[in-house]
């Protein structure tokens, strides 16, 4: 039964916090690269990968953002590692309501890594590239997976923005636009 | 569209409280790039030369480099730029770390402050939301202490906070301002914004920085990656390891510190310890750095590790960079434990590394010499770490001998008087330097030492090398891949310098290479400045990725300005001219252009002095160090010219009588100026 279920490549990045020197150079080439025209502008805030970093307390954790989620989670735990207090947060993935990281600082809209991808293809996504340190690193894995419909980005986004308008507003947005541009 | 700036200053009259977000001239751009050229260029227009440094008039310029907050990788640095209260000249320590980008992604090249608050206060940066705030709670908070308590305040965990502690608040004459990896800790600009009641300004940017030409830049700052990756595989031989690499000397990662601690000096910058470092030392300094160091950090956008988080068992955590590792432990003839533990507190305190430990050892002396007695010493303990302890403590909060200790050894001298003067023997142009003594007068560090406007000579250094290499093999090895020479002869130079004999220092390199030596030395140090560069994978170091072939393509491509090697040669003299001037204006002249007298051992006035002359002349000033009229006009600076004249500073004839004073008179032009 188990061979039956598709297998694909998964594309990742091994995070080594330790190797981590706090650079954010990963944050920086990422908000370029996704930047349009490529690399003609510069924000980390736009970045779709964090260092989570408390210099003070030696706390350096990159994250690259995944999915979109509309609802907080409940984790509210906290994790001590090598003498070292982290919030569940720290290492979570997810664009959520609970907090900044991840959105568009214009629109809100969610953020999420999507390894560089380009044509043709890069060796590995620019964070892995301009990390010296070695604290990011690039994999292709091959796994087993559920098969799921992969959501579209437009839809993602639609879905952040009725998430935090409501449908109606959305709608009458959408009708009020759609008017304005056909000029009725 | 304005590319790699923002095109807009924020304007700070903490007199007044009002705050301006003011559109900046494109053409200051062109003519000094931004950082300290564009600094400079405001200091000369609007600070007249006789502004006392705690003054409402005197200005505290936090400039980001031209191409901070671009891909350029390194360009993180804040250019801090006031008046200083111990050498009364311009003082531009800067800082790397993250505050700089984070400025410019707020929307601003510039922060410039004037007037004084009524009470002490702090800035909060916001991108378009400023606002001066209440600091009346951080008062006498350590400076790393301040940044953490305001971020939580805020609840902006990622705002960037430049801040004072106790001795910028008591105005020390050598009060840093520190940003927790990272310091502007020369000349006392701490000070400076403790006078105006400023503890700190937090900063917190979220928009975005644009570039011109985006793929040749991307492109470039590829290059720049491969190549520090194959200079860190391949250090340069035959020098000391510390000169191998790149960034700033590696002072977090190494342990062998032989070098250090035999050839620099001890206590009050006097004792060589040529047996010091023994295997039992080795270990023990070893274990002290492995259980302290926590992790070596970067500054924004930067693969170097240069600074390291230390924690003390029992203290909080802070983090250190370079050489201020041994500063404490050396001027207190102690270990390297007592040196990481009172670095602590220092960095708190927000005292600058390198002036705080020579003043301590320098009052320790004038107690052994008689001329302070036990009785300006009330209570201070008898051993060596307690006393530093005790006298740092009291420095920062001005409490008595501490108050005259805290204006630096120079004016402190002056206070005590009864011969006190040769005790500050480590000084020049009335700051304290390295501890370095050396034997045969080097022409190159002579004149670097002597003009520098910096008033430093740590990281004034180059792209030459510090010394001649033993063999013509190994010479010739090094020439073979030195892309990085501004000009073919320097090469030659390089090949035919011995080490010792007819072409050894003093009388070789001659003359006329020493004046260009420094020039290419010079002039890449300030294309960095301007730039927000860190000297680090630029101007300190033997073969950086960046030299002048490739930062001309590097800033036009960023900041969409035309740019070729000659014009970016002209910027950087016009930069260092400006400075200057600016120098010159506050009294500055030869006389004060000196080492200090027991720098080196082996003396040689009249070459000295052609050094000098030659030099002057070189750059086009006269035989007092005043940019001439002609050069002065040749770079467009006509106006500064003009202002040099009208006070009788410059005649308009090109070899007319100059009037010499010395820098830091007080009212140095209250007689020739206008009216």
């Amino acid at each position: 039964m188990k061979g039956d279920r598709p297998r694909k490549i998964v594309k990742t990045i091994r995070i080594d916090v330790d190797k981590c020197n706090g650079c954010r150079a990963c944050e920086l080439i990422c908000s370029a690269f996704h930047a349009v025209p490529k690399y003609s502008s510069n924000n980390p805030e736009r970045a779709r990968i964090r260092v989570i970093h408390q210099p003070v307390r030696d706390i350096y954790v990159p994250v690259f953002a995944g999915d979109y989620t509309a609802a907080e989670c409940a984790g509210r735990d906290r994790y001590t590692i090598d003498g070292k207090e982290y919030d569940e947060c720290t290492f979570c993935r997810a664009s959520c309501p609970s907090r900044e990281a991840f959105k568009e600082p214009d629109s809100g809209l969610p953020l999420k890594c999507d390894m560089c991808e380009s044509v043709p293809p890069l060796a590995a996504p620019m964070c892995v590239q301009w990390c010296l340190a070695e604290a990011l690193v690039y994999e292709e894995r091959e796994e087993e997976v559920e098969e799921r419909a992969v959501p579209d980005e437009l839809e993602v986004g639609l879905e952040a923005m009725v998430d935090r308008h409501g449908w109606q507003r959305v709608v009458d947005a959408v009708a009020r636009m759609s008017a304005a541009r056909t000029g009725t | 569209m304005r590319y790699a700036e923002t095109g807009f200053d924020l304007e700070v009259d903490l007199s007044t409280g009002n705050v301006e977000r003011v559109a900046t001239d494109p053409r200051l751009t062109e003519l000094y790039l931004g950082g300290l050229g564009t600094n400079a260029r405001i200091l000369w227009d609007r600070v007249p030369p006789e502004t006392e440094p705690f003054s409402e008039s005197n200005l505290l310029i936090f400039g980001t480099g031209l191409l901070v907050g671009t891909p350029v990788i390194g360009c993180n640095r804040t250019i801090v730029s006031t008046f200083s209260p111990q050498t009364r000249l311009m003082a531009f320590s800067m800082m790397g770390g993250f505050w700089a980008p984070e400025l410019k992604y707020a929307g601003y090249d510039k922060v410039i402050v004037r007037g004084k608050s009524p009470s002490l206060v702090y800035l909060w940066i916001h991108n378009d939301k400023v606002e001066i705030r209440d600091a009346a709670h951080l008062r006498g908070k350590g400076s790393l202490e301040t940044a953490e308590a305001i971020r939580r305040e805020l609840e902006e965990p990622k705002a960037q906070v430049a801040s004072i502690g106790l001795a910028g608040e008591s105005r020390v004459f050598f009060a840093s301002i520190e940003q927790g990896r990272s310091s502007a800790s020369r000349g006392g600009l701490g000070a400076v914004m403790g006078d105006k009641g400023l503890k700190a300004i937090a900063v917190r940017g979220t928009g975005d920085v644009n570039v011109a030409r985006p793929a040749e830049l991307i492109e470039l700052c590829n290059e720049v990656l491969e190549y520090i990756k194959v200079r860190r595989d391949n250090p340069i031989p035959g020098v000391m390891p510390i000169l191998a690499g790149l960034g700033s000397p590696q002072e977090m990662a190494v342990h062998d510190e032989k070098w250090h601690t035999e050839n620099f000096s001890w206590g009050n910058s006097r004792l060589r310890r040529k047996d010091f470092w023994t295997d039992e030392v080795e270990s023990e300094w070893t274990r002290t750095l492995e259980g302290m160091r926590t992790r070596l950090i970067s500054c924004h956008n930067c693969p170097m590790k240069c600074a390291a988080t230390i924690s003390v068992p029992g203290l909080p955590t802070y983090m250190m960079k370079c050489f201020s590792k041994l500063t404490y432990t050396m001027a207190a003839m102690s270990n390297l434990e007592f040196g990481l533990k009172i670095a602590q507190r220092a960095t708190e305190y927000g005292v600058d590394a390198f002036s705080a430990p020579q003043v301590m050892a320098f009052a320790l002396e004038l107690l052994e010499a008689g001329i302070l007695t036990e009785a300006d010493f009330p209570g201070m303990p008898a051993d060596s770490e307690g006393r530093f302890f005790w006298l740092l403590d009291r420095i920062v909060r001005r409490e008595g001998i501490g108050d005259v200790l805290a204006d630096g050894t120079h004016w402190a001298a002056e206070r005590i008087g009864n011969g006190a003067h040769e005790y500050a023997h480590n000084n020049i142009k009335k700051h304290e330097q390295l501890p370095l003594k050396l034997g045969m007068l080097n022409p190159i560090y002579f004149l670097m030492y002597s003009t520098g406007e910096k008033v430093n000579i740590t990281q004034i250094e180059g792209n030459y090398p510090q010394a001649p290499f033993a063999t013509r093999e190994e010479r010739e090895a090094f020439v073979k891949d030195w892309v990085h020479v501004p000009d073919e002869k320097f090469k030659q130079y390089f090949l035919d310098w011995e080490p010792r004999g007819e072409k050894s220092i003093p009388f070789y390199p001659t003359v006329e290479a020493t004046c260009e030596i420094v020039d290419w030395q010079e002039r890449m140090h300030y294309v960095d400045d301007a730039t927000g560069m860190c000297a680090g994978l630029s101007s300190f170091p033997l073969k950086p990725p960046y030299h002048i072939h490739n930062l001309p393509t590097v800033i036009s491509s960023a900041a969409g300005i035309d740019m070729d090697e000659d014009n970016l040669t002209t910027i950087a003299r016009r930069n260092r001219t400006l400075v200057r001037a600016v120098n010159i204006r506050r009294g500055m002249r030869r006389e004060d252009e000196k080492p200090p007298l027991d720098h080196w051992k082996k003396r040689f006035p009249e070459l000295e002095a052609q050094l000098l002359d030659a030099y002057y002349a070189f750059r086009g000033w006269n035989e007092q160090g005043i940019p001439t009229a002609e050069s002065l006009r040749e770079l467009g600076l006509d106006d500064v010219c003009e202002d040099l004249v009208r006070r009788g500073i410059l005649t308009d004839h090109p070899a007319g009588p100059v009037q010499g004073m010395s820098a830091g008179g007080g009212t140095v032009e209250g007689s020739s100026r206008e009216g």
